[in-house]
């Protein structure tokens, strides 16, 4: 109860911290906005001239990338602490104070700051995953919402892993490893087309290694009611969220062997 | 030549400077791998998934290959936010001791951001040529790897359109640092002029696989040449009097982003708001 009136305190903060910025607020939101049309920009520029690819249409691109990117955008919200920990907090030494007060580590920088700016891109990719599946003739039915819903936990427990490994690397490296965004932002674009388009050894990448397909394209063929084309098993579709919550579990490893071996920089 | 002076130990300075981050290129560099290859393998399988729509299309699967890896290689040449530095200095209210020295500050801003561009796009480039240029084509991959221009002419075009590309960007960089003066903050500009460049600039799709009906609109607007233009020269998909038009449009509009700025600039700095502390 205590850490939820302080999450609540730092949300109310960080609202009125952002909103003295009026200008700055709303054409971040405009951003937000032009950003996610943007992704579907090229999608629908290269099946206008095509046509098709493997047999998916832009309906079924758009599913793809409204699942991920709702949930990115869901994790982005929260997790602006753990993105900018290796410049903020290590290279400054501020992490000193976070381990000096009474509560856990990853609570505060949780309420580092809430990004406004994200509702605009959650709102947009919820709007294309809705509409790409009405194009494809999705039928709602309650068990395919439960998996939806279940399907964007997990991608929100695998895009919060990313963002806790990236600053558990900052323990090592004392500055924010801006490769990471490759997987996150780079991961929305891998994993709005399906993987049957991409080579074996990338496909392989993205199931086992980051299992962004797990959170995306598998759980998305079963609510398109479609048989994977590259043959997994159909009790696999349904399952393959779970993988996005072994991911945040040992990223969690990583942060706490971080933290364990942390030394301030002193200044 | 006296009084150029200031302005290219501005630029020199600041390019020797951005050239020490060697990580920030190395981690720009796999950044950009990334991009590409999905990108390359999107091309190459919609492409294959219908060879009709490919034969007709205004570019070949091998030119656009070649352009998205040259567009990566080249991405820290576009204006993808305002200079770190005007943005600290408007911040920190330094933006005042720009004011004072006995400079043009428009000029200076503009060879900085032009040092700044040009020194990060260098290494990146550097490394994405041995990456997609070499290795690509040593390891078997030969179809997927970044070629060198068909023609001479191509070469030729290639080379004095760059130059122009990073003057254009350099133009269009001052706009918005002038925006960032005057807003006292770089946030939200970045990220409303991000997706545009993004788009127009042909970094998220070759400008030329938009749909037939929106080519001269997208030939004309300032973004294309920052990237679109210099690359079609490359890959040879614009010459003759295209490629005549291509270099006239990029001249064009640096002289025309140039006069807003300067125009812009003056009535900013009229009544600059200097935050101090």
């Amino acid at each position: 109860m205590n850490s939820l009136r302080l999450i609540l305190r730092y949300f109310s903060a960080s609202l009125r911290s952002q909103l003295q910025y009026p200008g700055s607020a709303i054409m971040l939101g405009i951003g937000a906005f032009l950003t996610t049309i943007i992704d579907m920009l090229a999608a629908w520029a290269l099946f206008d001239r095509f046509g098709q690819v493997q047999g998916w249409g832009l309906g079924h691109i758009a599913v793809f990338y409204g699942v991920v990117s709702t949930s990115f955008a869901l994790t982005d919200f929260f997790t602006r602490g753990f993105d900018v920990f290796g410049n903020e907090f290590v290279k400054t030494g501020a992490f000193d104070r976070i381990l000096l007060r009474p509560r856990s580590p990853a609570l505060q920088l949780v309420g580092y700051e809430f990004r406004l700016s994200r509702f605009g891109r959650l709102a947009q990719a919820l709007l294309v995953l809705f509409v790409g599946a009405a194009v494809v003739g999705v039928d709602w039915t309650p068990d395919k919402v439960l998996l939806l819903a279940w399907t964007i936990t997990g991608g929100v427990a695998l895009f919060t892993g990313l963002l806790v490994l990236q600053a558990s690397f900052a323990f090592w490296t004392t500055e924010s490893l801006e490769v990471f965004n490759v997987l996150t932002y780079g991961g929305i674009q891998a994993a709005q087309f399906p993987l049957s388009l991409y080579a074996g050894w990338f496909r392989n990448f993205l199931i086992f290694v980051v299992p962004l397909g797990c959170v995306a394209y598998y759980p998305v063929l079963a609510i398109l009611d479609q048989p994977d084309p590259l043959g997994a098993p159909d009790w696999w579709l349904p399952t393959a969220p779970a993988m996005g919550f072994a991911f945040l579990a040992a990223s969690f490893i990583a942060w706490r062997a971080g933290i364990s071996r942390y030394t301030s920089t002193g200044s | 030549m006296y009084a150029a002076r200031p302005y290219l130990a501005a630029f020199s300075s600041r390019f020797l400077l951005m050239l020490q981050y060697r990580a920030a290129a190395i981690a720009g560099f796999a950044t950009q791998c990334w991009w590409g290859g999905i990108k390359v393998m999107i091309y190459a399988a919609f492409f294959a998934a219908a060879p009709d729509a490919a034969a007709a299309s205004p570019m070949s699967l091998a030119q656009v290959i070649t352009y998205t890896w040259l567009a990566q290689a080249l991405l820290a040449l576009t204006p993808w936010s305002a200079d770190p530095e005007v943005a600290l200095s408007v911040r920190t209210g330094s933006v005042a001791y720009d004011r004072l020295r006995p400079v043009d500050t428009y000029s200076l801003w503009y060879v900085r951001g032009a040092a700044w561009m040009a020194s990060r796009a260098l290494p990146r480039a550097a490394l994405m040529l041995l990456g997609a240029g070499l290795i690509l084509p040593l390891i078997g991959l030969s179809d997927w790897a970044w070629k060198p221009p068909p023609t001479l002419a191509a070469a030729a075009a290639f080379a004095i359109s760059l130059p122009l590309a990073l003057a254009l960007s350099s133009a269009f960089l001052m706009i918005v640092n002038i925006i960032v003066a005057a807003t006292l903050t770089d946030r939200g500009v970045n990220v409303l002029f991000n997706s545009l460049i993004i788009v127009f600039s042909g970094n998220l799709l070759p400008l030329a696989l938009y749909p037939d009906w929106a080519q001269t609109a997208l030939l004309i607007q300032p973004f294309a040449g920052m990237m679109d233009i210099p690359l079609r020269l490359y890959v040879g998909q614009l010459s003759g009097t295209g490629a005549l038009a291509g270099l006239g449009l990029q001249a064009f509009w640096t002289v025309a982003l140039i006069l807003l700025g300067r125009w812009a600039m003056a009535r900013v700095m009229r009544r600059l708001e200097v935050q101090g502390g």
